[in-house]
């Protein structure tokens, strides 16, 4: 690994775990433990997993009408974001394209934003750059901690109570063994949960205390991403770029009414037009029929052989228990059950679209 | 009857001019939960380096290469119903090709045992 990757300050906890390190976004982060992506995979959807997300960027927002102002970025209704809620949303570019996908939050007297890793560099200057008047502050001596699955509730209110209380996209500040953290309940692998900011310095000895619970294990971002695969979440970078449409990718349901009507960010005409016309192509899933997992770049042909779309995401779903994936696909093809061929390794394979997500999304209502 | 073994992390038991062929425990091991083979089939010819199959974990498609020249004699059938034996048992029930060899002097470029073990050390 090359001397210029950082690490998060649970990098000795992923050691002593026995985690597999791999280079992530720059990051020496745990692709898997000794248990197996498989294994981790099951045990977030049946109990509760715990992954480090420390490598994300973690942002603050102070100053007046903070939310206002970073409307003029993104598409989501943010000044009527009430005080301890969090909105997914994305920064769009002029050409109605997503350059990244963000969690922000109303903290009271600040926004608290959650950004990608591999974005930090381009997003946090570019809101520093965009937001007059506003301090635009990233954190760089806290860890990011989730975690996921059923029993996170349990996990977790063992050491904070009042994470029992909150509800889904509720966000706030509480003691974690003495310890102040923010919680907010939300996560990317489709089940309940938390993600956690804790001060660095308390970090290992928080997680530590998590993974103490019976029902806690460890997991990588092998796991998170055949999670969030079947949770039919996008990974930016491959379902959601700087070439395809929040309408395209499917998450007009975070384009909240009065900015559908109003506009008044960047890229509002295409995705405006988009919105009333309907998009060219659409992001769906796909189950292959075989066992032959098909994976991003893999062409998608009609049964006539002809090209229509692109795999952007894909691999084997441990809950569904078999390939899955999610692709752009001409409108035309794109209804459920139409049948398209795979192009793997130079041979078509039978697939159908499918409704995303490929499992139940266990949110807390 | 000798084993080899090649710098892909295949090994290579040798009876006379045949030969079964499979991926070591070190293989199994790094490529992590392995979801889907896909195979050769009875009677394909290949040279040394050529792929000859290709195995999918959760993580990432990884094909095989050919250790030696040769043709398939025969495929386990074991590993399409249940590709996870790669993991329980990469060194013997989990098998993937027989071959016959068509140059037996091309094993001397291999590793025994000894030398494999220093390879991935």
């Amino acid at each position: 690994m090359s001397q210029a990757t950082k690490r998060t300050p649970l990098y000795e906890l992923h050691c002593a775990l026995g985690g597999k390190m791999v280079d992530f976004a720059g990051w020496e982060m745990p692709v898997q433990y000794a248990m197996g992506i498989m294994g981790e995979h099951t045990h977030c959807r049946t109990k509760a997993a715990l992954f480090d997300v420390s490598h994300m960027g973690q942002v603050l927002l102070h100053g007046p009408d903070a939310a206002l102002k970073l409307e003029a970025l993104v598409p989501a209704a943010l000044t009527q974001l009430p005080e301890g809620k969090a909105r997914y949303t994305f920064f769009t570019n002029h050409e109605g394209g997503i350059m990244d996908d963000l969690i922000v939050a109303n903290a009271g007297d600040h926004l608290f934003v959650v950004v990608n890793a591999s974005m930090r560099a381009q997003n946090i200057p570019y809101m520093a750059a965009s937001l007059k008047g506003i301090d635009v502050t990233e954190i760089f001596d806290r860890a990011l901690v989730a975690v996921q699955g059923p029993s996170a509730e349990a996990v977790v209110s063992a050491h904070c109570p009042q994470a029992a209380e909150m509800g889904f996209m509720e966000t706030l500040e509480a003691l974690i063994d003495g310890s102040l953290c923010r919680l907010s309940r939300l996560g990317y692998t489709g089940e309940d949960g938390y993600e956690i900011s804790i001060p660095e310095a308390d970090a290992e000895r928080i997680a530590r205390l998590m993974l103490g619970h019976p029902d806690c294990e460890p997991a990588g971002l092998g796991a998170r991403d055949s999670l969030r695969l079947e949770a039919g979440l996008c990974l930016y970078g491959n379902d959601i770029t700087p070439t395809t449409s929040p309408i395209e990718a499917g998450l007009t349901w975070a384009i909240q009414k009065r900015r559908r009507a109003e506009g008044g960010f960047p890229g509002a005409a295409r995705i405006m037009t988009e919105l009333a016309d309907g998009p060219a192509r659409k992001l769906v899933g796909i189950k292959p029929q075989g066992r032959a997992p098909a994976r991003a770049g893999v062409v998608v042909h009609d049964m006539a052989g002809n090209t229509i779309g692109k795999i952007t995401s894909g691999g084997f779903g441990p809950t569904v228990a078999g390939p899955i994936a999610m692709g752009y696909i001409s409108v035309k093809h794109a209804a459920v059950r139409t049948k398209i061929q795979l192009i793997i390794r130079g041979k078509p394979q039978l697939a159908e679209v499918c409704a995303l997500p490929f499992v139940t999304q266990n949110y807390k209502r | 009857m000798t084993t080899y073994y090649s710098e892909d992390h295949e090994w290579i038991t040798v009876e006379g001019d045949t030969a079964t062929v499979g991926i070591t425990a070190h293989a199994a091991e790094q490529l992590g939960d392995i979801v889907f083979i896909e195979l050769k089939e009875e009677g394909d010819e290949f040279e040394s380096g050529d792929e000859i199959g290709v195995i999918e974990s959760v993580k990432a498609a990884s094909e095989i290469y050919a250790p030696v020249d040769g043709e398939i004699i025969e495929a386990n059938e074991l590993l399409e119903s249940n590709p996870a034996a790669l993991n329980d048992n990469p060194e013997a029930d989990a098998w993937i090709y027989k071959i016959k060899l068509t140059d037996p002097a091309q094993l001397e470029g291999l590793m025994n045992l000894a030398g494999y073990k220093t390879f991935i050390a």
